[in-house]
């Protein structure tokens, strides 16, 4: 038990939704992030998780605006850095609840190097990748999940290259432990991936397809039309142990998969790795130091 | 075998002598040179260890630039800083001799003792380059004992390598240092090594000892003063590395570069042992992130590196000046810009130090300026960083990392342990950010505190943690995050004079460069000179009492390892010249007309050059 631990009330605590409501969104009307919002509120109350002991990270965007509008702590960092700043959290404080809430601009491209190694280091965390395919707060530029072909701000005949598909290349990293994705149309299904995301021990990283009704207002109406092209897997009879697969549903987006991709609950946490179970007090530290110091004196003799 | 001297030598007392010991990469000429500063320390006589380190992990054998090795002070009492030339060289060949030559590093008498076996090699234009070097180093003055190294070592021990032990014999027989105390030394380098590893050595550095007694008609001893107290020898980045355990600090994250990373190599090491942890992440800024992370939920945390890493860190370091997250950032600075001199001693990273990120973005800056000086400035950095919650930059340089030198042994002392993580509610009504008005403190949240739930921001924000565009709430955040500054300053104490307090001669000093700016003092206080020194531990903020100082000295200059222009180009002159970090600091500060001489050599600057410099400024002495 770790000297933070044993403060834990040990009697159940009852929370309501307006307990983890922190500031009113600035979202636009109509964003996805709201649907993110509301689900992962939801989810604190349902867990009664308690608001000083959950911490959102993120990022820069308009994704990373999250946590100001939640009643936990919160840390809304530097442009792509959510992810270490967010493992820092957790290797010094196992007692507390991290999430982190990060954009397509965010973790597949500035932040891009941190993911992959996030991914490895597999620390206990659930990630929601808000991906609306575009950047928002910056006014229209192409992301890397942009389709080929967006027309934005820094594209205006079309961008030149193919989209990158955040669920590939999370499960094409050893380690990984937690694959999921969600659509912002469907709250029910968002709900339930965010949930298990939430209860799995490791790295769980959920790509949330999102609406940007400013920026890109169309591009998941045909989607929305027609839920045959949407894939639910917890309905499709198929198996998250089974990564092969899951790496080939995860290359196809028409219909859209949504559910747990991949999931695995054995792989260990870098943080287990590598804490000390020891209790750090003042006697071990000198006990250590002293042993060192032997080793370098140069006695009088 | 025994540590008697044969009859017909003369053994000269000197008081100090500079040797290296320099070899290919790989031939041990490191590990000889360590050894010999251990048994000279355990023996009582002063030392100061510098490694030589060729860039590459490997360079080609023989080469002009490859040399690997160690350059040793010994002194009587104690010494500071590595001095000037070098008066006796061990060299494995004649090509990584040459390097040091042309360096410049040799005093022009220098006795050179080096191996012969190239004269015999196979190779027809080795043995041409060995006879041609021999000649022109002997044509330069200097005296050249050519040895058999290599064959006296397979006579005795059959063995490939041992070299080194073997010149490590010899050396004890030319400083008079007892044989038994090298003997120890041996069997605690290999201590783990097996038994038989420990006879091997020991009886190379028996041959060696014997043959030097045999061969060489000189021999010298230095007074020794065996100290009273225990003391440990360990170089900069040990030291720091054991700063940082004895901070209570738990947690460093850090990304390979040279050359701060033997500091983590050692701390890897020994942090489990206490409960610690050693990130190596992702690159430089993921380990500053990932440290902001663990200072924001608690535990203050330390990363450290070397100027491109320092760089890199920049927006990181921003935020957590921004968000007023503790943080302990080491640099230990090396030559640049740029990828620069990765293994060479530069004092560059001053300004970028105090002024790096965008913005106001006021930080603590402290150097650490002696060896033992590494150790303590990381436990006062995690104090003040959580005291002030601010970032605290601790400047060190090559010339300390790889250095080594004895200093009192620490005293462990709990306090310098950080407390345990504040859990305990935050009172109704506290905001996050509830600057006071005198002193820009406010108390830290940390999260696991009931009632302190906020979001955190980079943005700038109001007292609350909002976010704010508004104009006045901009300005009463940079103001309070600055007047921390003022806070800290007003707690510092005057730096101590070296020297008389009136003069016509103050040099002002920051970092490594302390010992031998102290050296050439006190020689130009021998000359009849009237020079003091003042040497500054804090650079951001400047401590009080500089400008009363500098008001008993006619004249005021810095030596710094940095670049400054020359005065005597034909461009440069009072409206364009760039001066030396520090120099532009206290010019700006104090308003005062303070000079400055520096060097980029990539070498730590030495005690004689300093005097050249003051002598050349004050002119010749005047007759009393």
């Amino acid at each position: 038990m770790t000297d933070t631990a044993c403060l834990l009330k040990l009697y159940d605590e009852k929370y309501e939704l307006e307990d983890y409501q922190g500031g009113v969104p600035r979202w636009c009307s109509g964003c996805g992030d709201n649907a993110i919002l509301a689900a992962v509120q939801r989810l604190c109350r349902d867990e009664a998780l308690r608001p000083e002991k959950t911490v959102f990270v993120s990022g820069i965007g308009c994704s990373s605006r999250f946590p100001h509008y939640m009643r936990t702590y919160g840390f809304h960092g530097i442009h792509g850095r959510a992810l270490p700043v967010a493992e820092g959290v957790r290797m010094a404080r196992p007692d507390l609840h991290v999430f982190v809430n990060t954009g397509d601009g965010d973790c597949c491209s500035i932040g891009a190097a941190h993911w992959i190694h996030a991914v490895r280091y597999n620390m206990h965390m659930s990630v929601f990748l808000h991906d609306n395919q575009i950047y928002g707060l910056t006014k229209k530029q192409a992301s890397p999940t942009s389709p080929r072909g967006t027309k934005s701000n820094t594209t205006p005949r079309g961008s030149y290259l193919e989209a990158l598909n955040p669920l590939t290349v999370t499960l094409g990293v050893q380690n990984v432990s937690f694959v999921a994705q969600a659509v912002d149309w469907m709250p029910d299904v968002l709900y339930e991936v965010v949930r298990a995301a939430f209860h799995h021990k490791g790295f769980s990283f959920v790509r949330i397809i999102q609406r940007c009704p400013e920026w890109l207002p169309d591009q998941w109406e045909p989607f929305i039309k027609d839920p045959k092209r949407v894939l639910r897997l917890d309905k499709s009879g198929h198996d998250a142990r089974n990564i092969d697969r899951a790496r080939e549903i995860a290359s196809k987006m028409d219909p859209i998969p949504v559910g747990i991709l991949y999931r695995d609950p054995e792989v260990p946490c870098y943080e287990d790795l590598r804490r000390s179970p020891k209790l750090r007090t003042a006697e071990l530290v000198r006990t250590g130091l002293e042993s060192e110091f032997d080793k370098f004196t140069v006695w009088p003799s | 075998m025994n540590d008697t001297t044969l009859a017909f030598k003369n053994v000269t007392q000197i008081s100090e002598h500079i040797v290296e010991v320099i070899s290919d990469s790989g031939e041990g000429a490191q590990r000889c040179g360590q050894s010999l500063g251990s048994i000279a320390a355990r023996m009582g006589i002063g030392i100061w260890t510098v490694e030589i380190i060729p860039a590459e992990i490997r360079p080609p054998a023989r080469s002009v630039a490859g040399a690997s090795g160690n350059r040793i002070r010994l002194g009587a009492g104690r010494v500071t800083n590595g001095g000037d030339l070098t008066n006796l060289v061990v060299a494995f060949n004649e090509q990584v001799l040459l390097g040091r030559v042309r360096d410049g590093e040799l005093a022009p008498d220098c006795t050179i003792l080096l191996e012969s076996l190239w004269r015999e090699h196979n190779d027809p234009s080795i043995r041409q380059s060995y006879e041609k070097t021999l000649e022109s180093l002997r044509a330069a003055g200097y005296r050249v004992i050519e040895i058999p190294m290599a064959r006296e070592c397979a006579a005795v021990a059959n063995a490939e390598r041992g070299k080194n032990m073997f010149a490590l014999g010899m050396l004890c027989s030319i400083y008079s240092l007892e044989l038994k105390l090298a003997q120890e030394q041996i069997a605690l380098t290999f201590g783990k090594k097996a038994q038989k590893v420990i006879d091997t050595n020991v009886k190379l550095l028996d041959a060696g000892y014997r043959w030097a007694e045999a061969h060489l008609d000189f021999k010298y001893r230095i007074p020794a003063e065996r100290p009273k107290e225990a003391q440990i020898v360990v170089n900069g980045n040990t030291a720091l590395a054991l700063g940082v355990l004895a901070s209570g600090m738990e947690i460093c994250a850090m990304y390979p570069i040279t050359p701060a990373t033997s500091a983590s190599h050692y701390l890897s090491d020994v942090f489990e042992k206490v409960g610690g942890v050693v990130h190596q992440a992702e690159d430089e800024i993921s380990a500053c992130a990932f440290a902001i992370g663990a200072s924001y939920a608690g535990k203050c945390t330390v990363t450290i590196t070397s100027g491109p890493g320092y760089s890199l860190k920049q927006e990181a370091i921003g935020l957590a000046v921004m968000s007023e997250i503790p943080l302990v950032v080491v640099n230990v600075q090396r030559g640049g810009p740029s990828t620069g001199q990765p293994t060479k001693a530069e004092q560059g990273d001053l300004m970028t130090a105090i002024y790096g990120s965008h913005g106001d973005a006021p930080k603590v800056v402290m150097a650490a300026s002696t060896i033992e000086d590494c150790f303590y400035s990381v436990i006062t950095a995690r104090r003040i960083a959580e005291t002030f919650n601010m970032v605290v930059v601790v400047l060190t340089d090559a010339n300390l990392a790889t250095s080594q030198q004895p200093f009192p042994r620490p005293q462990f002392d709990p306090a310098w342990m950080a407390p345990p993580i504040d859990q305990s509610a935050v009172p109704e009504g506290l905001e996050p950010y509830d600057w006071d008005a005198a002193t820009g403190l406010a108390r830290r949240f940390i999260p696991g505190q009931p009632n302190g739930m906020h979001a955190l921001t980079g943005l700038a924000h109001d007292r609350a943690s909002h976010v704010a565009y508004d104009p006045e709430i901009n300005e009463e955040s940079i103001h309070f995050r600055s007047l921390k500054l003022a806070a800290l300053q007003r707690t510092l104490k005057a730096p101590a004079l070296f020297g008389p307090a009136k003069g016509e001669m103050l040099v002002i000093g920051w970092g490594s460069t302390k010992g031998a700016i102290e050296e050439a003092v006190e020689t130009l206080q021998g000359e009849g000179r009237k020079v003091s020194s003042m040497h500054l531990r804090f650079l951001q903020p400047l401590p009080p009492g500089i400008k009363e100082a500098m008001k008993g000295f006619k004249q005021v200059m810095t030596i710094e390892g940095n670049w400054s222009d020359r005065p005597e180009d034909q461009l440069i002159d009072e409206t364009n010249r760039r001066y030396s970090a520090l120099a532009m600091l206290l010019r700006a500060r104090y308003l005062r007309d303070i000079d400055c001489y520096s060097e980029v050599r990539g070498q730590p600057i030495k005690p004689a050059t300093i005097c050249e410099v003051v002598r050349r400024k004050l002119g010749k002495p005047k007759k009393t």
